[in-house]
């Protein structure tokens, strides 16, 4: 990996870590939604170290555009209420399962830091618009058609469920 | 700066999502620490997809899982919204409407 790109990924690794620790600790959803846009737009960056220029473009397409957008909208359509009081009562099952995680996040991050694959020499169109396509319509023709009803039932199913019922 | 590099990383964001959606008790948080477990499995992706450029196995992979997050973060939301207008809150805590 040649330097700029590992600048580029030590820089985007420091604000992904950052933005996720904000959307998790901050007490306003709003903070935490905008933790979660510092998140995505870095992971974008990250991906381009990656050379998968698509998917960081469809990064931020989807997440920074619209998914950070549809939280916003909801946090305020939903008015103070979003906002949820300190914990209460028992500790102790939080605390457990924090460090199960801690614990379970230790052992993978150090046991598969050490694994080394060299980066391989890479194909002309890798990560390109023109590849990825070809890739999705030559192998993935029927997935990515099941893919745009599964989006159709989940626009459809969305105003079924959040409806008024006061007719 | 090898591909482990990016395997622990991901591992270290899926571990705050998780921590996130197993310790806050807000519906909506819950939602966004769900998204960023997914965004961590996309990194792991398109990183073993550089590893082994190939194909574009990965980051096929990558784009159904984005395509299926968006999906599944509206449903989410409606069922949050339509949660909202009958208990007024959004503490999961108070989520015992399937208790009879």
């Amino acid at each position: 990996m040649t330097i700029p790109g590992a600048t580029m990924f030590v820089v985007t690794a420091i604000f992904a870590i950052a933005g996720g620790l904000i959307t998790i600790w901050s007490k306003r959803p709003l903070r935490a939604a905008i933790g979660l846009l510092i998140h995505i737009i870095s992971l974008s960056g990250m991906f381009l170290t990656l050379n998968a220029h698509l998917m960081a473009v469809l990064q931020l397409l989807v997440y920074a555009g619209a998914v950070v957008v549809l939280f916003v909208f909801v946090i305020m359509l939903i008015g103070p209420a979003a906002e949820v009081g300190p914990i209460q009562g028992r500790l102790a099952p939080r605390t457990l399962s924090i460090a199960m995680v801690v614990a379970v996040v230790l052992a993978l991050s150090t046991s598969v830091a050490y694994f080394d694959a060299p980066w391989a020499e890479l194909p002309e169109d890798f990560g390109t618009v023109e590849g990825l396509g070809t890739a999705i319509y030559q192998q993935a023709a029927v997935p990515f058609e099941v893919i745009s009803i599964t989006l159709l039932v989940a626009i459809i199913g969305a105003i079924a469920v959040a409806r008024s019922r006061t007719e | 700066m090898g591909i482990g590099t990016y395997l622990a990383l991901a591992s270290v964001l899926f571990g705050i999502g998780a921590a996130g959606f197993l310790v806050r008790r807000n519906m909506l948080v819950q939602l966004m620490s769900i998204e960023l477990m997914l965004n961590s499995v996309n990194v792991l992706l398109l990183a073993f997809n550089r590893a082994y450029p190939g194909n574009h196995d990965g980051q096929l992979f990558a784009f159904f899982v984005i395509a299926v997050a968006a999906a599944e973060l509206v449903i989410g939301l409606s069922i949050l919204i339509a949660y909202y207008r009958i208990k007024k809150t959004l503490d999961t805590d108070e989520a015992t409407l399937l208790k009879y």
